[in-house]
């Protein structure tokens, strides 16, 4: 712990300036507590809406003269304008013989319960509760905010990792690194929610133990530079540098490096693993995102990567794995792109990308209902709440004054903890209350029961 | 299953959907069947494997009227192209499934019609490029988006031909739900003379 630090933080403490210290009294102004009325329009297909009512009309007046050539382009414009208002979905469970084309996984997800038209949820417009985040840096690249599975919140502040207890709210300082080694660029819990990795800039990652507040030790030698991503797949630890290369450890043995990625030209800026463990999904600087696949690293071909994906325009760093749909990923594309991109990552086929209007920080799912949830930067600053798939917006919730780089989402997956550079740390009961049964689940359908069936 | 009687030759929603969702099981085998895909005796075995739930889910978004259309994409094994696409494109007959009225058509009508459509199928065979290579084959759903996802379907793309060759073939109509079908093939080198 470096004494220095020490000092100038209770030297602060006077001040009300201590960090994770709840804004109370100063900030409630009438911006953030009046209920705003935002009319949304962005559910509006304009075009759409354009293109069916001035067409129709012109088919009511020249049914007669409709050419075969003119009845073919408007049937083939109404195809490609309908691509929005339709879904293709393909069987998931590929035929056996001749050959299996995809490796089946088992979805592990529980039988899907049919609901019924549920009622619309009230989703508060404004923070539930905004913590003081001094010296957040402002970084795009970064990742400087987790919430682990114990409900401990991990947040980088300049040289120092705070831990803030979710269930008391207290908070503690887990480490303060050197002048020389800081500042902390990327923070990971581990699934067990004990163990914490933090990435420093000088390319070193210390591996810390929460709840002896020890650490455990520092692996060197993977990146040349900082490490600016990080994601656990069990006790592989993945970590993206700044040199573009990616790097899995194993957390347990000595010689940690286990094994190298390459295909990034730039600063690996997103890194996540799928739910199932099998796939990585990275951003890149470079506008890049590599799918990699753990199969493929024994395979023979040329390049590691299972899929390139170049649709992007602009640095990409808000990755998110589809929790109730296996193989759907969805991406988010910097300042020069700023649209939300989703991919079915056997294929590697594009499904769909919406133009949301800002620069896309970060992106996250919710577990209990098929939304999703994106952060922006420039104009609004806001977080995007949309529904999945029909992509329609449900709610944008806005307080941060400048972009909401960093998001992390509760245990219980209620609560969204979303972090700025304008220093503070807001907390958004954006993904509602989960059910608490389930309604009797959907009957198993067994394979061969419908072959007797009488119509 | 369906409540229709053939004395009187009602036909309720849930009826034309499970006579167009046994129409599509039928389909699917008689395609696989004659195009090849899979030889006559692994046939039996495949048959079972996975149309049942394929025709469980057709008729669910049938009977709410979601489904737009079903196809069936036959690929080469090894590079994955795509060398047919049948396509069954479905009308649904709005009124029926919103106020839940009744229609009336004979039963006896409704099968001639889907016969000649599986005769058609079968005769393809003379004018469609030959399979040479080993196949394999994908199902589609064209559904609505607000149509929630079963575990056992995932999204997908629409797999197109680039520039083929189409055959429309009969349709059959239950009155409440009206199917098209389509053959699109990829240009065989030998036709470009």
């Amino acid at each position: 712990m470096d004494a220095g630090s020490l000092n100038s933080y209770s030297n602060l403490k006077g001040q009300s300036r201590c960090p994770l210290q709840e804004q109370l009294l100063h900030r409630k102004n009438s911006k953030e507590n009046m209920d705003r009325f935002i009319p949304n329009r962005s559910a509006m297909d304009f075009d759409y809406a354009h293109y069916m009512l001035t067409d129709g009309r012109k088919i009511k007046e020249n049914q007669t003269v409709c050419s075969p050539a003119r009845e073919a382009y408007r049937k083939q414009l109404a195809e490609t304008l309908n691509m929005n208002r339709t879904r293709i979905l393909a069987f998931k469970n590929k035929p056996p013989a001749p050959v299996e084309l995809f490796p089946s996984e088992h979805s592990t997800a529980s039988a899907h319960p049919t609901k019924s038209a549920k009622p619309r949820r009230h989703i508060p417009q404004s923070s539930e509760r905004t913590l003081d985040a001094p010296d957040l840096v402002d970084d795009f690249y970064l990742n400087l905010l987790d919430w682990g599975s114990s409900n401990v919140l991990a947040i980088a502040l300049g040289n120092t990792v705070y831990l803030w207890d979710a269930s008391d709210s207290s908070t503690s300082e887990l480490v303060t690194v050197d002048d020389e080694n800081g500042p902390v660029t990327s923070v990971g819990w581990a699934p067990d929610g004990r163990h914490i990795a933090i990435g420093l800039n000088n390319s070193e990652v210390q591996l810390w133990d929460s709840a002896s507040n020890r650490q455990l030790r520092t692996l060197r030698g993977c990146h040349r530079s900082r490490v600016g991503s990080m994601a656990w797949n069990n006790h592989i630890l993945t970590t993206g540098g700044m040199d573009g290369q990616i790097v899995n450890n194993d957390v347990r043995i000595r010689s940690h490096v286990v094994e190298t990625y390459r295909g990034h030209q730039q600063e690996v800026c997103g890194l996540k693993w799928s739910a199932s463990g099998q796939q990585l999904a990275s951003g890149g600087n470079d506008n890049v995102v590599h799918i990699w696949d753990r199969s493929m690293a024994s395979s023979n071909s040329p390049t590691q990567w299972l899929h390139r994906l170049e649709e992007h325009t602009s640095a990409v760093k808000a990755l998110a794995w589809c929790p109730f749909q296996s193989n759907l990923l969805a991406t988010g594309g910097g300042g020069g792109d700023r649209t939300i991109k989703f991919w079915n990552t056997h294929t590697g086929a594009c499904l769909n990308s919406v133009d949301t209007g800002s620069q896309v920080c970060s992106l996250l799912w919710s577990k209990n209902e098929r939304e999703l949830l994106s952060s922006h930067g420039f104009t609004q600053n806001q977080l995007t709440l949309w529904k999945y798939p029909s992509m329609v917006k449900m709610a944008e919730l806005t307080g941060h004054t400048s972009r909401a780089l960093y998001m992390a989402q509760s245990p219980d997956g209620c609560t969204v903890a979303s972090a700025a550079g304008d220093e503070t740390l807001r907390f958004w009961n954006v993904f509602g209350v989960p059910e608490v049964a389930k309604t009797a689940p959907k009957v198993n359908r067994e394979p061969f029961s419908q072959l007797n069936r009488i119509r | 299953m369906a409540s229709r009687t053939v004395a009187k030759d009602i036909i309720t929603l849930r009826g034309s959907a499970a006579i167009v969702s046994e129409f599509f099981g039928y389909a699917a085998n008689s395609i696989l069947y004659n195009r090849g895909v899979y030889p006559e005796e692994s046939f039996a075995k495949v048959k079972k494997y996975g149309l049942p739930m394929l025709l469980t889910q057709d008729e669910e978004w049938l009977e709410a009227g979601k489904l737009q259309r079903v196809v069936m994409v036959i690929m080469s094994k090894a590079t994955k192209e795509v060398l047919e696409r049948w396509n069954f494109s479905i009308e649904t007959d709005s009124d029926v499934v919103e106020k839940g009225v009744s229609r009336e058509k004979s039963d006896r009508e409704i099968m001639r019609e889907i016969q000649a459509i599986m005769r058609q199928i079968a005769s393809s065979i003379t004018y469609l490029p030959c399979l040479d290579e080993p196949c394999v084959f994908d199902v589609l759903a064209y559904t609505d988006t607000d149509v929630p996802v079963p575990f056992t379907w995932i999204e997908s793309d629409p797999k197109l031909i680039a520039n083929p060759q189409m055959v429309k073939l009969h349709s059959f109509d239950t009155k409440i739900h009206k199917v098209d079908t389509l053959v699109s093939y990829k240009n065989d080198e030998w036709d470009e003379q």
